[in-house]
């Protein structure tokens, strides 16, 4: 393995190579900075080009590609409250408000560093613990994905800080969205009102431009401030050095949300998408002071986008271990992989040891790199959207919706789709519910129901059907992960109003 | 006023020479889409890029590969009834998917004859297959073991799919309980054989070339073994009358003329004797074949009557 290693840095430190992660990393930043433009299309858009080059520069591009584009999708998340792919959805809830004040670049530097360091964490996993991990992958059957998914749902009553209810009430309109469609086992037809285009159900990405984007713009537009820019720019010198030492300072968040991260991706089904918000969630829980997420503090965007660039290596391990893909752009470079005649499994890594380990290798220089490419990307991006008039930025939000939401499936409905949904995030922002609940339930719903029906399936050998979902000690540990989930910020109301209430005593004093 | 109709003149000679200059130019002139009704990286996917350089090749333009999924690529070709018949998008197709969806969906949003398959280019059948460490080794160790535990878990790809239907109609032939467990893909079904949630796939035989050393084949649903595995017997040779996989092929939008499907239905007859293609396929699990536009037809035809049949055994025609 060593050798392989150090035979693969030759492959690397040639100019041409390091050139094309250059240009992977560029690429990934825009297509991840557009709402759209997910790392799953991005990736499936550059598959052709790697049909001209040797299958090892090949998987390097396209895990550059890979890499930038969910870090580039914190760009969008921070500048206008929209993320640009849906690992990115977390760094909404801390990025937005902190660009709000002023505080743009602060973030998108937290962002990069906190990047960097969970894609960093996440490759070391996959170079060094690959196979032990990959099994943890088999071992979640129908019943531990249900779940999973009520774990997630749990989220909500830490993420919903202001009403719990309407929190919940939110998610529980992300699921209903979520069932429109083909159902995802037994193919019955459910709520399309007769319309074929609705089959395919709701896009989450359609869903996510509707709900973040156009109220945002809508908002923007009719707050008839005086204002001209959208925020104001401060600009402060050593903002570089003092915002990489502040992110290094929090290694508890920045390990403990870059693991979640890699576990996240090692399951198949779940991805950036999940580990972000799970992340958020965990910071939140650990955090002396979780009532200011939410409020525009850094550990809440290092959280979500040191986890959803842990997913990247992390989802690599079932994929060069087993030929089973953790998160979907690895179904990608998994067909890259079986057209180039290289079969995913154990024997990858001894008859084609060099390919992996250069890969493996490629995806750490990647992600080094990502920090200076990101940060003048980052910077000429903040600068151009902090300048921007709102008469401006905002035209040009409503026009990259819709080139987005068109473009991930090539479908004209989606357009109508996103903009009705837009209209109604738009009323409910209104009646203060929030975005992220919402798409929670639409992420998750799909992944609890798919658990949900197989494990009633295969329940029917069981004298009671019902049994098949505590049989399995993994389902009790993440039972009972979800009541803790549950309970957390409930007890901590409690304690923090007996609190509050002493406080308040002492003062009288 | 003269003047007037000079130009108007003018230009309905320059709009009927543009016309006639298109209607001559030889097809096909500008980059042809070729449309995958399914996920990015999935087989459709896969057997799309095996051709897409080889047609490249023949048409002498680039190919673009999109993706339009959803409904189990139901939405992509409700959308090929409405393209532009020119011949420069292309739909990938599926049987039985485009035969059993208007049978059972009240509005699948397309009918079958309106898909105008012009090649179908492989075969995928359908395998049972266990994990290798299972102790399954033959189809009689199946019966077996199903006999004596009913209602075994069978995991496969989609529902109603080749892979559903193939297990009911297996267990009607042998009269076995089988408990049919959908999963949203093949690469889905694998890792749950693996970690051991169900007892056996009923799979196709991509899965088995793609994944060697850990699914172990049983027997193969298809007239002859296939290429990819030839140590593995078919049913017919243990004397169960069991065939099923899924078809893929090519569609043109409704309307399209004829010649333009002469020449694409030529050009994908090329592509699948290019000896690149056949190796790639063939590694893969895919077993080439090579219906034209009039075998398609009478394949889809014949296939509908024997899925009408099926469904309707199953109770699962829509009412």
């Amino acid at each position: 393995m060593l050798d392989a290693i150090v035979a693969s840095f030759g492959n690397i430190f040639t100019v041409k190579v390091i050139l094309m992660i250059i240009a992977g990393l560029f690429g990934g930043l825009m297509a991840g900075a557009l709402p759209g433009l997910t790392a799953t299309m991005a990736v499936a858009l550059l598959v052709p080009f790697t049909f001209t080059m040797n299958p090892t520069e090949g998987l390097i591009v396209l895990g550059a590609i890979y890499m930038a584009c969910i870090y580039g999708g914190s760009f969008s998340a921070i500048l206008v409250n929209t993320p640009g792919t849906p690992s990115s959805i977390g760094t909404t809830f801390d990025g937005y408000p902190m660009a709000k004040r002023g505080e743009g670049e602060r973030a998108i530097l937290i962002a990069t560093f906190s990047s960097a360091y969970g894609g960093v964490i996440g490759v070391l996993f996959l170079l060094f613990l690959a196979p032990p991990l990959a099994s943890v992958a088999l071992k979640f059957g129908p019943p531990a994905y249900f779940w999973m998914a009520v774990f997630g749902i749990t989220i909500i009553s830490s993420l919903a800080s202001k009403s719990i209810l309407k929190g919940f009430i939110g998610g529980a309109i992300g699921l209903l969205i979520s069932t429109i469609g083909i159902a995802p086992i037994g193919g019955d037809v459910r709520f399309t009102a007769g319309f074929p285009q609705f089959q395919g159900g709701i896009e989450l990405i359609v869903a996510l431009i509707g709900f973040f984007c156009i109220p945002e713009a809508l908002t923007m537009i009719s707050n008839r401030t005086q204002k001209f820019h959208l925020t104001e720019a401060k600009h402060k010198g050593g903002i570089l050095f003092k915002t990489f030492l502040e992110v290094m300072k929090r290694q508890g968040n920045l390990l403990r949300s870059s693991i979640l991260g890699t576990i996240v991706g090692i399951l198949p089904g779940a991805g950036g998408s999940v580990a972000n918000l799970v992340a958020y969630n965990e910071a939140l829980r650990v955090s002396k002071t979780p009532e200011k997420f939410g409020t525009g503090i850094p550990d809440g965007i290092i959280a979500t986008e040191s986890s959803n660039n842990a997913v990247v290596g992390g989802g690599m391990i079932p994929l060069v271990t087993l030929g089973i893909p953790g998160a979907p752009p690895d179904a990608i470079l998994y067909g890259v992989l079986l057209l180039h005649g290289l079969r995913p499994g154990p024997e990858l890594f001894t008859t084609h040891s060099e390919v992996v380990y250069t890969f493996i290798m490629s995806l750490f220089v990647a992600t080094i790199l990502m920090i200076p490419v990101g940060i003048i990307s980052g910077r000429l991006l903040h600068r151009t959207v902090v300048r921007l008039p709102i008469r401006f930025l905002a035209p040009i939000i409503f026009f990259l919706t819709i080139i987005g939401s068109y473009s991930i499936r090539n479908n004209v409905t989606d357009i109508y789709i996103m903009l009705t949904l837009g209209v109604l995030g738009y009323i409910l922002k209104r009646l203060d519910f929030h975005p992220g609940p919402i798409t929670l339930g639409l992420i998750l719903g799909p992944i609890g129901e798919t658990g949900f029906v197989q494990a009633l399936l295969m329940g029917q050998v069981l004298p009671n059907k019902w049994m098949i979902f505590f049989i399995h000690p993994l389902s009790w540990v993440l039972i009972i992960l979800s009541l803790l989930s549950l309970g957390w910020p409930l007890l901590m109301k409690k304690f923090s109003k007996r609190w509050k209430i002493k406080e308040m005593t002492i003062d009288e004093n | 006023m003269k003047k007037y109709n000079v130009i108007i003149f003018l230009m309905v000679v320059l709009v009927g020479m543009t016309f006639t200059s298109a209607a001559l130019a030889e097809f096909p002139d500008k980059p042809l889409t070729y449309v995958i009704c399914f996920d990015a990286g999935g087989e459709s996917d896969i057997t799309a890029r095996i051709q897409q350089q080889s047609l490249e090749k023949v048409l002498g333009v680039p190919v673009v590969v999109v993706y339009k999924k959803g409904g189990g690529g139901a939405v992509g070709w409700s959308d090929l009834m409405r393209a532009k018949p020119d011949g420069y998008t292309v739909y990938g197709t599926n049987l039985p998917h485009t035969i059993v969806q208007p049978m059972t969906r009240g509005n699948a949003g397309y009918e079958t004859e309106k898909i105008e398959n012009i090649y179908m280019f492989e075969f995928t059948p359908d395998i049972l297959a266990v994990s290798v460490d299972s102790e399954i080794k033959t189809v009689d160790d199946f019966i077996k073991y199903a006999k004596a535990n009913p209602g075994v878990s069978v995991g496969g790809s989609g529902q109603p799919s080749a892979n559903s239907l193939g297990c009911e109609a297996f267990g009607k032939l042998t009269g076995l309980k089988l408990t049919y467990i959908s999963f949203t893909g093949s690469g889905t079904a694998v890792p749950a054989l693996l970690g051991g949630h169900v007892k056996a796939l009923m799979t196709y035989t991509s899965m088995a070339a793609q994944y060697p050393d850990k699914i172990r084949p049983i027997a193969v649903a298809a007239d002859k073994r296939a290429q990819a595995l030839p140590n593995v017997p078919t049913f017919k040779e243990l004397g169960y009358e069991f065939v099923e996989g899924a078809y893929r092929g090519v569609a043109v939008p409704p309307g399209t003329p004829k010649e333009i499907k002469m020449k694409l239905e030529q050009a994908f007859e090329k592509v699948n004797y290019d000896p690149v293609v056949i190796k790639k396929m063939e590694d893969l699990g895919f077993i080439m074949e090579y219906y034209g536009e009039d075998a398609s037809r009478a394949l889809v035809t014949k296939l509908t009557d024997y899925y009408g049949q099926l469904l309707k055994d199953l109770g699962l025609l829509k009412k």
